[in-house]
């Protein structure tokens, strides 16, 4: 009988904590008492399945899934790179859903009142599912710096949130892609909320100028990884890694 | 895993960090509730589908900061089995389950109330992992949990329960829980996780109220609080 496999223990000290006072809406929203470790079971090594046909061609490529009457105002970018797992190994057939600002910086949102206009050809998601070797791409415009309400003068760098699920609900993770060189990187709470500088370069999208598409659009690069499967002795053969 | 030939060290990547969701993760996951249609098929709001066996149930809560208000602009998502106990999978060809079951799904709040809700079935038990604490390893040497729904001699039952995954602004890393039902008393008092959670006083946390029927349908109250008093148990899985 086949069995799905446990994964490594998620190295929380990579994570933000659940309470960082910098990042002010942390402070009523972090749980105080400590979480309760809890083995792999069924519940948590499975987890949902997404297929082509869940979605459209189309969806990657946020410069056209919304156009009305022409293409968005913008830094034209390609963001592709692999969704891998701790073993380097990839990670296919995964969901991997964006969303981000316009290049005003203002997102397509009831709740978001930044004088920055809204761009009528840019709806600013996106999704799509990796190929056999773990690949995505997004074609998008590069998203603005958005000021926010935190300390009196907040600004978000420039980025774009990133849904992936994995193979199992305990891989599931949301995080978000900055790009190299942006200056506020360093001054805001919220990437700040990340205890390990390296873990924030790995969030930080470098320029693929091989993948540019000369002419058009500017391509970054961002691989994104998930938590690694255990090996496993089963019948006296080793599985995973 | 990589090994480093010069020293035969294991070499592994490391998890990308997890940022917060933020106050506009409608856009991405739930676009209709940020006030737009982009995609044909928003993903997550059907999670049992029309042919799932078992019982309907809708289950219905709040999310409660701190200070004791409703946080508005939480996403929760949703993991179950189905009424057998069986959970859609990757491997082997996919799913045992009934066609158009996803076991998955996508809760958003009322923007102006905190409230949310939303319709599936009731999951059935599923096996816990094998029960090393009373075995050597040797002699249970799968400590893997099952794919089967029924419990046998190595894997007691785990009690009927929901996978709740939840994210929000001032959320760093999305918390994960579960939702167990008050009226399978008899199968919770055994469970492995509940019983896991040493304050048995916070075990609670954790049970949804059948609160009346509506529809034909059982209602369950599942409030979660974030932080202070009766917090809500979270599971580092």
């Amino acid at each position: 009988m086949m069995h799905p496999a446990e994964y490594y223990q998620r190295d929380r000290r990579i994570h933000p904590p659940a309470l960082t006072p910098d990042y002010k809406t942390s402070v009523a929203r972090s749980p105080r008492l400590a979480l309760i470790s809890l083995q792999g079971s069924v519940s948590e090594t499975t987890g949902p399945v997404f297929g082509h046909g869940d979605l459209n061609p189309i969806d990657n490529d946020l410069i056209k899934n919304y156009a009305k009457d022409g293409d968005p105002v913008g830094e034209r970018i390609i963001v592709h790179g692999r969704v891998l797992d701790e073993n380097a190994r990839p990670v296919p057939n995964t969901l991997v859903e964006i969303w981000q600002a316009n290049a005003g910086g203002r997102y397509r949102h009831k709740k978001d009142t930044y004088l920055a206009p809204i761009d009528p050809n840019f709806g600013g998601c996106g999704r799509t599912i990796t190929d056999a070797d773990g690949h995505y791409f997004f074609r998008t415009v590069k998203p603005g710096a958005y000021p926010w309400r935190n300390w009196v003068n907040n600004w978000r760098p420039a980025h774009i949130h990133v849904s992936v699920f994995g193979h199992a609900f305990c891989q599931r993770l949301i995080t978000q892609l900055y790009f190299e060189g942006d200056p506020l990187i360093p001054h805001c709470p919220i990437v700040q909320t990340i205890p390990d500088p390296d873990a924030i370069d790995r969030l930080t999208a470098k320029l693929d100028l091989n993948a540019t598409v000369p002419l058009d659009s500017i391509a970054y690069r961002f691989d994104i990884v998930l938590r690694g499967r255990r090996s496993t002795m089963f019948e006296n053969r080793m599985e995973g890694n | 895993m990589v090994v480093d030939a010069r020293n035969n060290a294991p070499h592994y990547l490391r998890e990308s960090a997890s940022q917060t969701a933020g106050p506009y993760v409608h856009i991405g996951l739930a676009p209709g509730a940020a006030g737009f249609k982009i995609f044909d098929n928003e993903l997550g709001w059907d999670i049992a589908g029309p042919n799932a066996k078992g019982q309907r149930i809708r289950v219905e809560g709040c999310v409660i900061d701190g200070t004791g208000s409703p946080v508005k602009d939480v996403l929760i998502e949703v993991w179950q089995a189905n009424a057998d106990g069986t959970y859609v999978r990757h491997e082997e060809g996919g799913a045992r389950v009934e066609e158009g079951f996803r076991g998955w799904g996508r809760v958003i709040t009322d923007f102006e109330t905190g409230e949310w809700g939303f319709d599936t079935i009731k999951p059935g038990k599923v096996n816990a992992r094998a029960k090393m604490a009373s075995g050597v390893a040797g002699k249970v040497r799968d400590t893997h949990p099952d794919w089967q729904g029924r419990a046998d001699e190595n894997h007691a039952p785990m009690a009927p329960h929901l996978n709740l995954w939840i994210v929000a602004r001032g959320i760093n890393i999305g918390l994960n829980t579960r939702m167990y039902f008050d009226d399978e008393a008899e199968a919770n008092a055994t469970d492995p996780v509940l019983n896991l959670i040493e304050w048995e006083n916070r075990r609670a946390t954790l049970i949804a109220k059948h609160s009346g029927d509506r529809d034909g349908m059982p209602v369950y109250r599942f409030d979660i609080r974030l932080q202070g008093d009766n917090e809500t148990v979270f599971f580092d899985v």
